[in-house]
């Protein structure tokens, strides 16, 4: 019964699709592609935050206390600090495919050390400003 | 379009342990996948024991020896064993590579193959690269032009000859599309890297002069600009070419051409 159902459909339309993301080795460019994305969206959110600040800002005192104490939480602070990270590791990606669309830097090692300088210019910007902001508080 | 995990037809169950090679003492581990179009099971994995001592250094000797003393119904493709046919091209330890150039010293623990990604199965390591074929045919990859056909060869000097350096050495083994997010996710309408390397290697060919109807075919936001300069197909091609850069040469003749 089997062998005659699956005569019905054609061989070509039965191919099974081979395994991609799931067995193919995670490469640090193809990781940073991946990060420049989901960064890139999570920016839309920080931006609708930074929008909500300022709106809060521009409406009265309470409004904007209240938007501030949020931001200023345990909380709002880890999401801000993933804020800033993502800035940061989006901007330095920015650079790299700004560097990459000239024709530079797509050869081995350089291609790898392009990622490695997003990665960690990402991270060390992000440290910087924070180390920053709590000094001058 | 992005799809993140297999379809269900697609997912792959674990398969069969073969015996190991009787009075072996230098055995390998091989894991690899199988798809009979003739039963209607899914995928599996299957696991090998290859003999070492008796087994040549490449990941081709290891499936030969596979096919020719464990399992006669393994199914791949394979031909000059050097690296110049492309035959071989499958996943092996996690990227696109020929069978036949890569050593198995090259590998630690189980050595897992599978058919190139994001591919149909025809069976076992067999992957359908008809639409493959289709985009690089679609580039047109031969010599155009309108002066007359001159009485001896079409000239060339060596400089504008080692410009082809890096280009005609391509295979179209399909490691590299293959290896490609934006080829798995968009191969219906982006070219690839195999076909865009091509389309490289005639854009600047100094003896063809269809060098605007060839940008006019690739001025398109799919069929070219999906590359993202992700470099899987330049970390993966087994002649060690660089289509991501010929990507990035073609976008900035089409930048250099409007101006």
């Amino acid at each position: 019964m089997a062998e005659a159902k699956s005569r019905t459909v054609s061989p070509e339309a039965r191919r099974p699709l081979s395994p991609h993301l799931q067995i193919y080795r995670p490469m640090l460019t193809m990781m940073m592609s991946i990060m420049h994305r989901i960064t890139g969206m999570a920016l839309y959110a920080g931006t609708l935050l930074l929008a909500a600040w300022l709106i809060a800002a521009a409406t009265d005192a309470r409004a904007f206390a209240t938007v501030s104490d949020l931001l200023t939480s345990i909380f709002g602070r880890i999401i801000l600090l993933g804020f800033t990270w993502s800035l940061f590791h989006h901007l330095m990606g920015g650079l790299r495919h700004f560097i990459q669309d000239t024709g530079r830097g797509m050869e081995h090692p350089q291609r790898e050390y392009l990622a490695q300088a997003t990665l960690v210019g990402g991270l060390v910007l992000t440290i910087l400003v924070w180390v920053l902001a709590y000094a001058a508080r | 379009m992005v799809e993140l995990a297999l379809p269900k037809n697609s997912q792959p169950t674990v398969g069969k342990t073969w015996p190991k090679p009787q009075g072996a003492t230098n055995l390998r581990e091989f894991r690899i996948y199988r798809w009979n179009p003739d039963d209607d099971a899914n995928p599996r994995i299957d696991t090998y024991y290859v003999d070492m001592d008796d087994c040549g250094p490449m990941v081709l000797d290891a499936v030969l020896y596979i096919k020719n003393k464990i399992d006669p119904t393994l199914t791949f493709r394979r031909s000059c064993r050097e690296g110049i046919c492309g035959s071989c091209a499958m996943n092996i330890d996690g990227t696109n590579t020929l069978a036949c150039t890569k050593d198995l010293k090259d590998i630690s623990g189980a050595v897992k193959i599978y058919p190139l990604p994001h591919m149909p199965v025809v069976k076992d390591l067999v992957p359908d690269l008809t639409r493959f074929y289709a985009q690089h045919a679609s580039i047109e990859p031969w010599l155009q032009t309108d002066t007359p056909q001159p009485e001896a060869e079409w000239k060339q000097s060596p400089e504008d000859r080692y410009k082809l350096d890096g280009l005609y050495e391509c295979i179209l083994c399909a490691c590299c599309s293959t290896s490609c997010p934006s080829y798995w996710w968009n191969g219906d309408r982006y070219l690839g890297p195999a076909a865009l390397l091509q389309a490289y290697r005639w854009l600047i060919d100094s003896r063809d002069e269809a060098t605007g109807a060839r940008l006019d075919n690739l001025e398109d936001p799919f069929r070219l600009y999906r590359c993202h300069t992700i470099m899987n197909c330049a970390k993966a091609c087994p002649k060690g070419l660089n289509p991501a850069k010929a990507i990035a040469e073609i976008k900035n003749m089409m930048i250099s051409r409007q101006s």
